[in-house]
């Protein structure tokens, strides 16, 4: 046992993690003592004041978690390199998976840590749809159910924090860090430790955020906005979000930085810029956002923290705090946020439409353009959340323009993609079906978004169900279905398997039409008038609303397939071959699942990423450089360089 | 470009046949979207024109999503897998120029539209006419006051009364966190933000009562913030100020339960607190039929005038609105006490 706590692991990190618990009890002990403030009740003995209690609950959401890493033994490496132990620097003992209890350490290899982000991305995914399934049993009627007010909106706000932080923007980290390293042709990540300590900080994240619940006063009820002051002057649950979007913020920005310098260091010879798939593309493009974004939010929630926890006043008017600088800095993350949870969807949808349609995607250069110009306005049009915060007047009309226009980049790649179907052979296998749902269902998303830019309907429907309606289209008909596209896409190579190709498209089916019966509707109800974030509502709404709450516990069930068919497939599917969807990007060209580091020869890339059609294109070679370099020069026409047709 | 591949003249009878099956489908769909009544009944000047931009919207935007709709579903249909097609390749399109150059523009040019379109809405449903009356609207957790200014006093309403026809500068504030005053029927919202004097202006045409809501989250009693909103004709409006600013000793002698009983529903503590005698089942607050029992008249008075200065177990300070001594007259929380007190103290 005593050997057990001393190596790296979950046993050691537990014992640090209270460890550092009694730490951080010790320093707001010690801070009040000096202070001369109370610390327990009746002034001795351990029953502690609730400010006391307070106190060291917070300083230990915020510190613990970092002794939980130590002890998991994520610094052990860089620890020994600073006191001058001897370091191994070719030490591989962090790579692959040979039982299910690798997964549970720190690893270091991208593909290990690209399950591990998955599948934890996908355990919070449940969690926050079974909060989304109590939140529509609430209100399948009028009245209170079963719930009470502050419950409803615990509920609600834990739902869209799991699913934003959580999920959607870690689980394409996830598919990313398990696929852009092979689609480059790079052994692993750039820096594999940082890789492991990024995926590591995610769960630290989700059980904080889920564990609100149990906090005295219930969980963070303010929504995933958590504006001040209403999260300024909240119950203590309000830490569990403030603190527990920090570790999730640090984890996506360590992955983003991780990502830029694989992309930009560490790609294959012959892989120019313009020899990158669109993933890869779509990733780089991302990381941009979040290195530059993320900051941001972590600023807002420190704000409140320090409000919070110290009186700092920061949105206290009468002491010279300004409530509107919370939304600015805040939507000045989350709005590019919305594009970090898009942008890498987009990346997969250009996989799966080339593949599938066996055609080359349609306009390539201006599909990567497209990338970069929706990172560059996705900065200039946060305000648009604004409209009737009470801001000055004039912001609004720049913000609607910049607003509408980054729907010109948006449709170029949607009108891409439609023109890579045209004429194609196309598979309309599961991975297929999610990817032309997305099409159709996130074009309804973009359209209700430009609905919302034009200010005088913003003013109108803001705050309500429409709202509901069009973050739902662009998250889970937009950003959902890309994920399922991509999951389905690479199982095969991700865990050596074929899942079932039938109960595939029974779940996108059965997903596909109860998601419209679910967020459809809510346009109407937002346009009639109902406001979103009420645990209650006029019994006008009350047919729609029964119908909604109806719908979406198909919609829930039909995860439940979903989940069946990916573990069922996992254990005991045929085995799949190295390149069942005769694709041209090199992740293919390896065995399913790859080799422990990749590639047992680099690949060297000879043309573009989608040939396909072209006679005898290959995209990358397993031969030396020398005797694999193309016949023409660099720089002149190459396959992938034609414009036109 | 080059010279037009040989399979163009199918290529564009394909082209073609699509276009026609997305023209009637647009049609269908925009008769369709124009034939749902989408919006509450309009009670303002300001609704007629964003009512319309609503319709222009619809109008701009099925054909585009007919558009994606139909390609989607023909290339389903039309370029789908055959057997014995499975190791055949498209042919190697890369790009086409113009066609790129073309779904760049025309959206562009489309959105420039009715970003054009929607900026003069906004001027139109914005402009300030003269001699506006003022009213002030305090948001608090969670309950809305209005304050108007009669000679040299300010009164308050728990109400919002306003006259037809003339518009109404409203000025938003705060006491606590964030609000959002909005009626449905008038379509303009804004904030109610600390610290600020945010403000708007609707100008009321229909005669009636509309519902007043809180659209931004404000805690615990979000669901329950609740108002309503009295269009009246000029000569009504007044007679109403004037009631108001004539205050509360008007209201007629407190009839002992009955008054009280009614009161109880119309200041809203029915939304967050349960009492058996008055049918109100809220959970927000706690529960009356309990916490009152045996509890003298000035305990009760105490609790509606000053309602933190003793807090129910179980429950926070700061959730039931503090204004209730405003908003009602003396004789009005009398009434209240004596009902409450009534029907709570045997138990």
């Amino acid at each position: 046992m005593a050997a057990r706590l001393r190596a790296p692991g979950i046993p050691r990190a537990g014992l640090f993690l209270v460890l550092g618990t009694l730490f951080c009890a010790g320093i707001v002990l010690a801070v009040r003592a000096l202070y001369g403030f109370p610390i327990a009740k009746g002034g001795s003995g351990l029953d502690f004041t609730t400010a006391t209690q307070n106190g060291i609950l917070m300083l230990s959401l915020l510190i613990a978690p970092i002794w939980f890493l130590i002890g998991l033994g994520a610094f052990d490496y860089w620890f020994y390199w600073a006191a001058g132990k001897k370091t191994r620097p070719e030490d591989h003992s962090g790579h692959g998976a040979r039982s299910w209890k690798d997964y549970f350490r720190v690893n270091t290899d991208h593909k290990v840590i690209g399950i591990q982000y998955v599948c934890t991305s996908f355990f919070f995914m449940l969690v926050g749809g079974l909060l989304a399934m109590m939140v529509r049993a609430e209100l399948a009627a009028p009245g209170k159910q079963f719930v009470d007010a502050d419950a409803y909106n615990g509920l609600f706000s834990v739902h869209a924090s799991l699913m934003i932080f959580l999920f959607i923007i870690p689980v394409f980290a996830g598919l990313a860090n398990f696929v852009l390293p092979l689609m480059i042709g790079a052994p692993d990540m750039a820096f594999p430790r940082l890789n492991a300590l990024s995926f590591w900080m995610l769960p630290i994240a989700g059980i904080m955020m889920t564990c609100s619940f149990f906090a005295p006063g219930g969980s963070f009820a303010t929504g995933w906005t958590a504006y001040a002051p209403l999260s300024t002057d909240a119950p203590i649950g309000q830490m569990f979000f403030t603190i527990g979007v920090q570790f999730a913020g640090a984890s996506s920005i360590a992955t983003a930085l991780n990502f830029l310098v694989t992309i930009i260091t560490m790609r294959a010879p012959g892989m120019s810029f313009w020899r990158m798939p669109l993933l890869v593309w779509a990733n780089f493009s991302t990381s941009l956002l979040v290195v530059i974004a993320t900051p941001f939010i972590a600023a807002s929630q420190f704000f409140v923290l320090l409000d919070y926890a110290l009186g700092f006043k920061f949105f206290v008017p009468e002491r010279g705090g300004d409530v509107l600088m919370y939304q600015h800095v805040f939507w000045f993350y989350s709005h590019p946020a919305v594009y970090i949870m898009m942008l890498p969807g987009f990346g997969i949808i250009s996989e799966v439409i080339s593949v599938k349609s066996r055609k080359p995607i349609f306009g390539y250069r201006m599909m990567a353009f497209s990338l970069l110009a929706i990172v560059l306005l996705g900065f200039t049009v946060w305000a648009h959340h604004m409209f009737v915060s009470g801001m000055q007047d004039w912001i609004r009309i720049p913000m609607m323009v910049t607003t509408a226009i980054i729907a010109v980049p948006t449709g170029i790649k949607i009108f891409s993609w439609l023109a890579t179907l045209w004429k194609g052979v196309l598979h309309l296998d599961t991975p297929m079906l999610w990817a032309l749902g997305f099409l159709t269902m996130f074009t309804l998303g973009g359209i209700s978004g430009v609905v919302l830019a034009m200010v005088p309907m913003d003013i109108y429907v803001s705050d309500t169900y429409f709202i509901v309606a069009h973050i739902h289209y662009v998250l889970y008909g937009g950003s959902l279905f890309t994920i399922y596209a991509g999951v389905y896409y690479w199982f095969p190579k991700m865990t050596g398997r074929m899942f079932d190709e039938r109960l595939g498209k029974l779940h996108f089916w059965l997903t596909f039409v109860s998601f419209n019966a679910t967020f459809g509707p809510m346009h109407l109800i937002g346009v009639e008038g109902m406001p979103r974030r009420v645990a209650d509502y006029a019994e006008q709404f009350a047919g729609w609303n029964l119908f909604i709450s109806l719908s979406s516990f198909v919609l829930g069930l039909s995860t439940l397939v979903f989940v069946y068919n990916m573990v069922a497939s996992w254990r005991g599917g045929p085995r799949a071959v190295a390149n069942p969807w005769r694709a041209l990007t090199l992740e293919w060209q390896v065995s399913s699942p790859p080799p422990i580091f990749n590639f047992d020869n680099v690949p060297t890339v000879v043309g573009g990423p989608y040939e396909y059609g072209v006679p005898d294109a290959v995209h990358g070679i397993f031969k030396p450089a020398e005797e694999a370099r193309p016949k023409l020069p660099a720089g002149a026409q190459s396959a992938e360089g034609h414009e036109g047709v | 470009m080059s010279d037009q591949p040989p399979a163009s003249r199918e290529s564009r009878a394909q082209v073609r046949q699509m276009l026609l099956i997305g023209a009637i489908a647009s049609i269908v769909g925009i008769a369709l979207a124009l034939w749902i009544d989408w919006f509450p009944v309009p009670g303002s000047e300001q609704a007629g024109p964003i009512d319309t931009l609503w319709d222009v919207l619809l109008i701009a935007s099925v054909p585009i999503f007919v558009l994606v709709e139909t390609i989607v579903l023909y290339c389903a249909i039309k370029f789908r897998m055959r057997p014995g097609e499975e190791l055949k390749d498209g042919p190697p399109i890369h790009g086409n120029t113009r066609l790129e150059i073309i779904w760049t523009a025309i959206p562009a040019i489309l959105l420039v539209g009715l970003c054009t379109y929607a900026f003069l809405v906004l001027r139109d449903v914005e402009a300030k006419a003269s001699d506006p009356v003022k009213v002030r609207v305090v948001g608090q957790q969670f309950a809305w006051t209005f304050y108007y200014r009669v000679g040299g006093k300010e009164v308050a309403s728990p109400q919002l009364y306003v006259p037809i026809n003339r518009q109404v500068e409203f000025t938003l504030q705060s006491k606590d966190v964030l609000h959002d005053f909005w009626v449905p029927s008038f379509r303009i919202k804004k904030d109610a933000v600390p610290g600020l004097n945010v403000t708007y202006r609707v100008t009321p045409n229909r005669l009636g009562e509309y519902a007043i809501v809180c659209a931004e989250l404000c805690g615990l009693g979000h669901s329950t913030m609740r108002g309503t909103a009295h269009v009246l004709t000029q000569a009504a409006y007044d007679a109403q100020i004037k009631k108001l600013a004539a205050g509360p000793s008007q209201a007629p002698p407190a009839q002992g339960g009955a008054n009280g009983k009614a009161l109880f529903t119309s200041s809203g503590c029915n939304g967050c607190h349960t009492l058996k005698d008055a049918g109100a089942s809220g959970t927000t607050g706690p529960d009356l039929d309990n916490v009152l029992k045996g509890k003298d008249p000035a305990f009760i008075k105490t609790s509606i005038v000053n309602p933190n200065a003793e807090i129910a177990q179980g429950f926070s300070a700061g959730i039931m609105p503090g204004n209730f001594g405003t908003t009602l007259s003396g004789a009005e929380i009398d009434a209240l006490v004596k009902y409450l007190s009534d029907v709570t103290k045997g138990g």
